[in-house]
Formats: C-alpha cells, structure tokens, sequence
C-alpha cells in the first residue's frame, strides 16, 4: 500500500485517499460537521468542467467544494 | 452537573416544537405534511430569514383534552455552532431560553441514508437536555440502499424516541403527533468528554441560568448569538473564557472529532448495510448533467424553458386578470357616482391591486419552476458548474437564475434570490437583477426605437431595428456584470463564504412541495409587496389627477367655451393633455427640467418620466395623454406626433437619435419600478436597500444618458 501525502485539491478522478488533518482551523470546523472527519475516506469523484469545483464521495454522500477550500484537507492516499 | 429539569417530562396543553435537520433531509415536507395549508410566513425580529409556523390541533390522549402544536420550521443546519445568517437564527432559538420561539420539545428530520452526519446535530441538542425526537426520514431511499437501522438499539443509544418516516409518503406523521401528545423523557447520553471547570461554570452562572453542562459550552463559544443577554453580559462571558484560556476553535474541532467517533461506533451496533450499489443513478445522470459541454447545452436549454414559461406562458393568466380589473373599473364607473371617491378608487386603488396580482402568474410559475429544480436536486448542479465563472462577479452559482428570469420581470427574479444563502452573494444579485432588460422596457425601447432607427435598413442580414433592441438588452446585461463586479470590491461580506455543500441523490419532485411553495410565495407578495406597490400608486395617481387651486376647474371653463369646436374625442384628448401638465405630475415635470435638459429632455419627456415610476410601460400611456393621442396602443399615432415635435426655443426635432439613445440609455439604467423596489424592501427588511439601489441605478442612469447625448449631439 502506497502512503503519498498531498492535498485534497491534487486528487484525481476515482483516487480514493484517507483525510490527516487540516490546515486552516476555522475552515476545518465546517468540514468535521459534514462529517469529514480525520481517519475518514474520500474519493474524487468528480470534477466541475471549468476545473473548480469538486466533488467527493465522504461519508456515504456527495459533497462538492471549491479547490481553494480542498487544499486546506490534508489526506494520504490509499491504493487498494 | 448535569441535573434535568424537576419534572423529566413535558405535559403541557400549548406546545411549541421546532423542526430542525440537515439541509436535503425533507424537514420541509415534514413541516408541509403536519401543517398543510395551516401555515404562515412570518418573521424573526432584526434578520432576512422567514419564519415558517404551522398550528395544529391534536386530540389530547385517551381521551383527554386537544392540543395546540405551534410547529417552527428552523433554517436547515448540520450542527448547532452557525456558520451562516440562517444557522444563527437556528442556534438563537434552540439555545436562549428567552427566545420568543424557544420550543418545548424539538423534532430532528435525519436523512436516514446519510445517518452519521445527521447524528451530529441530533447528539448536540440531546445534550441540550430538552425533549428530542428523532424522525428517520427518507425510508425509501435507506431500501433502495439496503441500509436498516434498528431503531429499538438506536432509540436505547440515544436516549430518545425514535421513529421511522417517509415524509413524502405521509409515513410516520401519525406516530410523531403521538410522541408530542405524551410527556418526552430527556435524555442523559453525553457523546463528547466536556467536563467543564466548575470555577468558570459558576462564573458563568451568575449571567445565566445553564440547564446542561453542554450549555456552558454553547454559551462560551457563542456568546455573540444570545442576543438576550446584552452586550454588557456578552462581554463578561467573553473576559470569563480569555480567564480561562478558552480557544473557541480548538474546542469544536476536538468535539467534533470526538463526537464522530462515538457515533461511528453507534452506528457500527445500529445500523447495517448490505452491499447494493444504488448511488449509480445519480452518478449517471451526474454524468450528463455535469458534462464540460452537456451539462451547459442542457443548462442552457432549462434557462430557455424558464424565460419562456414567464414570459410567454405566464402572459396568459396576466391578460385575463388585466381584462377583469378593466371590467370591474367599467362597472364601478357605470355604477358609481361621479367623484372624487369614485376617481380614488377606481383609478388609484383598483388600479394599484390590477397592478399588484398582474404579477401573480410570473411568480406563481417562476416559483413552481424553481421549486422543481430545487426538489430534484437539480439546482445544486447549477452552483457546481456554474460557480467559478459567477465567483468573478461576486455573484453564485444560483444568481443565473434570477438574472435570466429578471428579462422578463425583475419582481419574481429577485424573490427568487432567496435560493442563495450567502448574504453578500444574494445582496449583489438583488441589486444588479433589475439592470437586465424586463419585458416593461420593451414597449419604451419599441417607441423610441421606431423613431430613430428606419425600418427598412439591414445590418449583415439582420433588421436594423430588430439589432438595436438586442444590443440594448446585451447593455442590461453587461451592465449588471459590471455592477456586480464592482460591488464584489465595495460589499462587505457578513459571513465567511462557503462553497462547501452537499450535492442530494436526484428524486423525482414532490408536487405537493411544489403547490405550497407557490401558495406561500403569492401570499407573502400580495400581503407584504402588495401594500407598498398599492400605497405607491394611490400617490402616483393623485399627483397626476390633481392640480394646486382651481387650474382643474379653470381648464373645465375654458374647454367648456370651446365645446363643439371640433370633435368631441379630440376635445377631450387635449383637455387631458392640459389637464395632466397643470397636474402636481406635471409641476414636477416641469420643475425638474432643469436637470433633464443636459440629457436633451424636455419637461413633457420629465412627466413621463415621473409617471413611469409606477411601471416603465407607463412611459407610452403618459407619452399618448400629452401628445392628445387617444387609442394609447396605437403607438403608430404616438410616433407621428412625437417626431413632429419641435423644441420652441431652437426649433429642432425633439426625437432626434442622441435624444432618443439618451432616453433609451435612461431607461435601460434607471430604476423606474415601484413594484421592484417594493420587493426589495420586502426581501431585505430595510429601506435602505431600495434606496441604495434607487440612487446607483439613478446614477448610473444619468451619467450614462448624459454621455451619450453630448457624444452624439
């Protein structure tokens, strides 16, 4: 299993990563309440077609944020 | 420290329950199924937010006596700290205990296939120690998944009742107005470690009661919110927490990690899954919906359906509903005596009410259309892939909406701006909506067109005629991009702006959800609108049908020696023509000259322009009162009239094309609508607003009349 760790802004498309920590605590506290949580799995989904936003599978639902916010989610990706 | 109320129960006759739950959880079709058409639009004091409430009358148990459920639908909201001007009004009245909405017992609507960031904001009011009751919403949905929870295991977990629901299909009401009718027991599960330091719990005390430890830590955390306390007490708690090195962000971010952590092993032991792979309907039709060339093709062709449905569809409904006022007038002049009091209320208050329902049918539709985007999902696709384009004009996602619907009439455009919940987002899209060109301008720019533009010249292979108009509607629009871009820099945001939001599994719209959207709509235009748009047009009318002294009755003699002098029709035409210059309209008209000429305008263009503060078509109407013409649809003899106009002193033409573009540029700019402006007032809850709006737009309108009559003079 590889261990990278990058931003969740440089996802790409069906990545499937693991979320570490964040970078920006008040930005953090609006994402914990959606449920995303250190220790939580996300994927990309999807990605807007001008580029920004995205969307990722959290959860067990669909959420979509702006890459400036994405980048604030530290994450390491898993490769199953 | 946690001590429960005396009683752990509530049994009280009059019942105020509030409905909380995420956003997309179906708490509004909870509200719509308990209530139905027993509900009212009111408001929260000092904010934007509408207040939903609903009675209804529940048979008392065995037997015993009714009661009376007032229900609160609260603004959607995944945890109790606000992050938004909704999420505060939410937090206010599940929180202060002196908040008039404070409710007695409180109905969290979770989205049961999405239960662990539901479970969120349940946990945080269980520990509010009040009653709670948790409906498991969206059953349908949980099958379709293959998701079971245990709701005896989870009730247990909890502390709390637990019911299953599926509010669309009514599925759970009956159980609910059950629950309510008994006492609730509160629970006592605590999900997060917070034992507070007695030391600052007993400060904290000396302000205000705390009836949980969970209290003390909402109090702390969000002093600002508790608008009860006073700035002085706000203060106080603020020096109590800076005492006790307390760091407001810190805390939430370890609560919440801790607090998912309990639910995620909750939920292990509640809930299970088994392996059905249902999310791909969404992710395909996402497909398409959000293609880099579809999903804009299709947007596309939606906005086309939109402008159509408002503005041709809704015409209809619009020339029945004027065609019946025009009757009803007929008849109260046929049967009431002539006077001043018949005068009132047929040309001033019954025209202000045709003015105000001829609005009915556009907002009645665009409000169906919206509802119906909304219900499907569709409508968080728009902000996703509209949003990094509209981010540069300081405008969301949602803003194309209004803006297109704004071509046809700015007045159901900007109610329907409440779809964006950032405050300085929504701000900006009401004030630049009315720049695009409504369907009032057209007969304007028709007219004034006709006059300067020949009809017979093409440019390329277009009608000339035909290209003026569209670039004066791509002027409206440029000039809301640019005044939105403009104000992105001068608006202070009120919030931190969030993109983040949830993108809802797609669902087939629920009608009825769609029926009291529009019910509710109406009902708040006609009553709050409506009594500003009707109080404008009563003035408007006494300034036109009155003048200072006797000049009425003196224009009456004069005429009156002049009888049979020509024709009775053009006798009558000239004698309003006078009638409306001696008005105070037309004092005012003159008055302003002054001000109007450096645009080339002269004080007969300056009463038509006063009369068109009660709708821009007015402009015609008033247009073919001084220049005597009698058939005011004919605006072919308006036309005639207007382009034999000479100005007195120079003898030149008054139409020539500079005056005319000026006049056009005017219109194009200027906020000429009462209508618009009530609305504003009625979705910002300050006249500050209209009134900001009425002087950019002013001028704007000037200057920019201003620079193309001295251009092209």
């Amino acid at each position: 299993m590889a261990l990278l760790v990058s931003r969740l802004s440089e996802l790409r498309i069906g990545e499937m990563a693991v979320i570490d920590s964040f970078t920006d605590p008040v930005m953090s506290l609006k994402l914990l309440e959606m449920g995303c949580t250190p220790g939580e799995k996300v994927q990309l989904i999807k990605v807007a077609p001008m580029g920004d936003p995205i969307a990722i599978a959290v959860s067990g639902y669909l959420l979509s944020l702006r890459k400036a916010e994405a980048s604030t989610v530290l994450i390491h990706l898993v490769t199953d | 420290m946690d001590q429960p109320e005396s009683t752990p129960e509530i049994s009280l006759r009059k019942l105020k329950v509030a409905l909380v739950g995420n956003p997309n959880s179906g708490k509004s079709t909870l509200f719509n199924a308990l209530t139905g058409l027993n509900q009212r639009t009111g408001n929260f004091p000092g904010v934007t937010v509408d207040k939903k409430t609903g009675l209804v009358k529940l048979p008392g148990r065995e037997g015993g006596p009714p009661f009376d459920i007032e229900f609160v639908d609260l603004p959607g909201t995944y945890s109790l700290y606000p992050k938004s001007l909704d999420e505060q009004v939410t937090f206010e009245v599940l929180c202060d205990a002196a908040n008039p909405d404070y409710p007695d017992c409180t109905v969290v609507v979770a989205d049961g296939s999405n239960i662990k960031r539901n479970l969120f904001l349940v946990t945080q009011l269980i520990e509010l120690r009040r009653p709670v009751v948790l409906m498991l919403n969206m059953m349908d949905i949980m099958e379709q998944r293959g998701i079971t929870i245990n709701k005896e295991k989870l009730s247990a977990a909890l502390g709390i009742p637990v019911i299953y629901s599926n509010a669309r299909k009514k599925k759970g009401i009956a159980e609910l107005e059950e629950v309510l009718v008994r006492p609730i027991k509160i629970s006592d599960k605590t999900f997060f470690n917070q034992d507070p330091d007695p030391v600052m719990v007993e400060e904290l005390k000396k302000l205000t009661p705390l009836p949980s430890s969970y209290a003390v830590w909402q109090l702390i955390s969000n002093y600002p919110y508790f608008t009860s306390l006073g700035k002085e007490s706000q203060k106080r708690i603020k020096q109590i927490g800076l005492d006790h090195a307390f760091d407001s962000t810190a805390f939430q971010a370890r609560e919440s990690m801790e607090r998912f952590e309990v639910i995620g092993k909750l939920v292990e032991v509640c809930v299970e899954t088994t392996d059905k792979e249902t999310k791909s309907r969404t992710r395909k039709i996402d497909r398409v919906l959000t293609h880099p060339v579809w999903g804009y093709v299709i947007f596309l062709g939606v906005l086309f359906l939109l402008f159509q449905t408002i503005f041709f569809l809704a015409a209809f409904p619009m020339k029945w509903i004027e065609s019946l006022f025009t009757l009803i007038s007929h008849w109260s002049f046929a049967h009431l005596p002539q006077g001043e009091f018949s005068s009132l209320l047929v040309n001033g208050i019954l025209a202000g009410l045709s003015g105000v329902v001829v609005f009915v049918p556009q907002i009645a539709l665009l409000f169906a259309f919206i509802a119906i985007l909304e219900d499907t999902g569709y409508m968080a696709r728009v902000s996703f892939i509209m949003d990094k384009l509209m981010r540069k004009f300081g405008l969301n996602g949602k803003s194309v909406i209004p803006l297109i619907s704004g071509v046809a009439c700015a007045v159901p455009a900007i109610m329907s701006t409440r779809t964006i919940s950032n405050w300085k987002e929504r701000m900006i899209t009401i004030l630049v909506t009315p720049l695009m060109s409504c369907s009032a301008r057209l007969p304007v720019y028709t007219l004034l067109i006709s006059l300067v533009v020949p009809t017979d010249k093409k440019i390329i292979f277009f009608n000339m005629q035909g290209f003026a108009l569209m670039i004066m509607y791509l002027i409206g629009f440029f000039a809301a991009l640019f005044s939105a871009w403009i104000m992105k820099f001068i608006l202070k945001a009120k919030e931190k702006s969030y993109f983040i939001m949830e993108l809802p599994v797609y669902r087939i719209p629920k009608w009825s959800s769609v029926f009291y959207t529009i019910y509710d709509k109406v009902k708040v235009f006609l009553f709050d609108a409506g009594k500003v748009i009707i109080a404008i047009s009563v003035i408007l009318w006494m300034l036109s049908s009155h003048a200072p002294g006797k000049r009425f009755e003196e224009i009456d003699r004069k005429y009156a020696k002049l009888a049979g002098q020509s024709s009775p029709e053009s006798f009558e035409l000239a004698k309003a023509s006078e009638k409306l210059e001696a008005s105070y309209a037309g004092i005012i008209g003159k008055s302003i000259e002054p001000a109007i000429r450096p645009l080339g305008y002269d004080w007969k263009i300056g009463i038509a322009l006063i009369t068109s503060f009660a709708a821009r078509e007015v402009f015609v109407g008033t247009m073919a009162t001084i220049y005597s013409v009698g058939d005011k649809e004919n605006t072919r003899s308006i036309r005639e009239k207007m382009m034999d106009e000479r100005d007195p002193r120079t003898g030149a033409l008054v139409y020539s094309l500079p005056v005319a573009l000026s006049l056009m540029i005017f219109y194009a700019f200027a906020m000429q609508c009462m209508s618009t402006l009530a609305v504003v007032y009625r979705e910002t809850k300050n006249w500050k607003w209209p009134v900001v709006q009425f002087f950019y737009m002013g001028v704007l309108a000037y200057l920019s009349s201003f620079i193309v009559y001295h251009l092209l003079k």
